[in-house]
């Protein structure tokens, strides 16, 4: 199959695709890479000029950068490490033969198709609410008072909320990698001796190795851009307390209005996602080799 | 010690009654094969032994001691599964040390037990690979290590030669043979194959939905069937069954006599070839026999009959087995 006229024919049928997508990133990388060099500012817009890497230092010299840094990781593994845990716990309930079992599932799923700023609202007024909330109600039914969620706690909020969109994501990957498991190899482990925290450990673990890979591999390409949650529910406040490196960049776009400075914060948030990639892959990308 | 008594043991999956009460009684050392059509209960047999299913009534003794609800690793018992059941992702060190790190030994005696186990399995070369970079025969033998590790009561084998080829079957038959001569270790082997149960056996139970049809040596399954179905089952060709006017004459509803045990020359049967399969040291026969039907033969590979010959048959008479209408044996 692999002659000289079929790569070639091969390589020509992918080139459009692969040309589409590679124009589709490298054109806006590149504006992005433009506009970090350039003074610009919408409120002024005729005054444009070259300005060398003064964006990347004010952003880097920001008093909030560090803090969107960390927040930004926080972010990404708190929600990694709650998914994960949660979601081998939840996969290896719903694995057991329950009655309604189809109907289970789907609400077990069901709050990955809840939009963003849709859960983030939900949770904010119907949960966390410091009056009207569930958690509120909860508090006063035992005399407490209700704990300021979004006011006292912002970035955990955060990380509760995204955790609860993911937690379905996790929760169907590592359920399918679950019953894959050959109910042979557990009997075998059963008769060998190991009681069911043997097994999980030594069988079911390292059979899910590969699936919390994917699990954790695609869930940090979204987590590292989370927005819309923080946008809706604490605006990256109090003060900067719940600000991320996406939201600090769109606080100097859209709020400040300063498309260099906040093209240099595009550039510095690529930088840092390869940073994590290169990680992530040196760290658990072996996983996925057969 | 391995031995292991059943006690009316029944199991039921919610109406189906897939074992409706079996007793039997294995003693230490032997090498006793389940052998019976897809769908008997034979596996279901073997999984209420090994305790991977609850009994639904009965007792199941392992060394006089009542296991009926002992956990599997409570049993003394290793099990080699049809899939071999290995661990794919340690190796085959790790795979055979698996029940030895359970029970808790040091890992010196592991290291010396698995080293033994591969010595007698001829696995040592391959102790550091994994199990997906083996052949199914290595594989095979790495399940069987793995059972013969901890030292069992008894060992149970699940259709463990069914994923190989026909050349490495008859190997491995040979080797499970030898080990159960050097072990001499209570084996219970399940399979739908009658050449590995008469060629492996001490004893035979044939199964047919979930009952015990007979138990016994191969042989005598072989030269005393005590039903129909046996008498079936066991042996290949199988036995030619004959009704009517000519099981009559010998006192019977039914007779039954092996392709084997009819003579071609001359006698009293006579009738018209339809097919005939030259094998070199046999030849099998069919003939459309006038009055009686098609029958079954087994001759010499010199013999040269083809298609549309007539030819006469001769039966061993003392080789007639008889069935009353239930289908029992009358002897």
């Amino acid at each position: 199959m692999s002659t000289h006229s079929t790569r070639l024919a091969a390589r020509l049928m992918v080139a459009p695709s692969v040309i589409l997508l590679f124009v589709w990133m490298i054109v806006p990388l590149a504006m992005t890479l433009y506009y970090s060099f350039r003074f610009y500012r919408l409120l002024t817009p005729d005054r444009t000029r070259w300005t060398s890497f003064d964006n990347y230092t004010w952003f880097l010299n920001s008093p909030d950068f560090w803090l969107a840094i960390f927040n930004t990781l926080a972010l990404v593994g708190g929600v990694l490490v709650i998914t994960v845990v949660l979601g081998t716990l939840i996969a290896l309930l719903i694995d057991q033969p329950v009655k309604g079992q189809g109907v289970l599932r789907i609400l077990v799923i069901a709050p990955f198709f809840v939009m963003p700023p849709v859960a983030a609202s939900i949770w904010e007024n119907l949960f966390m609410h410091p009056q009207n909330g569930l958690f509120a109600a909860f508090a006063r039914g035992f005399g407490a008072q209700p704990i300021l969620f979004l006011e006292n706690y912002p970035m955990l909020s955060v990380i509760g909320i995204v955790s609860w969109e993911w937690l379905p994501f996790a929760t169907l990957i590592l359920l399918t990698a679950l019953q894959s498991l050959s109910s042979e190899q557990l009997e075998a482990a059963e008769m060998d001796g190991a009681g069911a925290v043997s097994r999980f450990r030594h069988i079911i673990l390292p059979h899910l190795t590969r699936a919390i890979t994917v699990v954790i591999l695609i869930q940090t390409i979204f987590l590292l851009g989370i927005f819309g949650e923080i946008f809706t529910t604490t605006q990256g406040g109090p003060g900067s307390a719940s600000t991320t490196l996406p939201y600090m960049i769109f606080k100097q776009a859209i709020a400040a209005k300063d498309i260099g400075r906040a093209a240099a914060g595009g550039i510095i948030a690529v930088i840092l996602a390869n940073i994590v990639a290169y990680f992530l892959m040196r760290g658990i990308g072996k996983n996925l080799d057969a | 010690m391995g031995q292991i008594t059943l006690k009316s043991v029944r199991k039921s999956f919610g109406d189906v009654h897939v074992i409706p009460g079996v007793d039997l009684e294995i003693r230490d050392g032997e090498f006793v094969v389940f052998v019976g059509p897809s769908g008997c209960g034979k596996s279901t047999l073997l999984r209420l032994i090994a305790g991977l299913e609850d009994t639904t009534a009965g007792q199941i003794l392992i060394d006089g001691k009542d296991a009926t609800d002992l956990p599997p690793a409570r049993r003394g018992l290793a099990m080699v599964f049809q899939s071999y059941a290995l661990y794919p992702h340690m190796t085959v060190r790790k795979n055979i040390a698996f029940p030895l790190k359970m029970a808790g030994l040091s890992e010196a005696e592991q290291a010396k037990k698995v080293e033994a186990a591969a010595k007698v399995l001829n696995l040592t070369a391959y102790l550091d690979r994994r199990p997906g970079q083996l052949s199914g025969g290595q594989r095979q033998r790495v399940a069987i290590g793995r059972a013969i590790v901890r030292e069992p009561a008894a060992f149970l084998f699940d259709e463990p030669l069914s994923n190989l080829d026909a050349a490495l079957r008859v190997t491995m038959r040979q080797e499970i043979s030898e080990l159960h001569q050097a072990l001499k270790t209570t084996m219970i082997y399940v399979t739908h194959d009658q050449v590995e149960a008469m060629t492996m056996a001490d004893k035979i139970v044939v199964l047919n939905a979930g009952r015990i049809e007979q138990v016994g040596s191969p042989l005598d399954l072989y030269h005393f069937p005590d039903n129909l179905f046996v008498a079936g089952f066991i042996g290949s060709p199988k036995m030619n069954l004959i009704e009517g006017a000519e099981a009559a004459r010998h006192n019977a509803r039914t007779i039954g006599i092996r392709p084997e045990h009819i003579g071609v020359g001359s006698g009293p049967w006579e009738g018209t070839v339809q097919l005939s399969e030259h094998l070199g040291s046999d030849s099998f026969v069919k003939v459309q026999v006038d009055g009686i039907g098609v029958l079954n033969v087994r001759a010499g590979g010199e013999i040269g009959v083809h298609h549309g010959d007539r030819i006469r048959l001769n039966p061993e008479p003392d080789k007639i087995h008889r069935f009353d209408a239930d289908g029992k044996a009358i002897r």
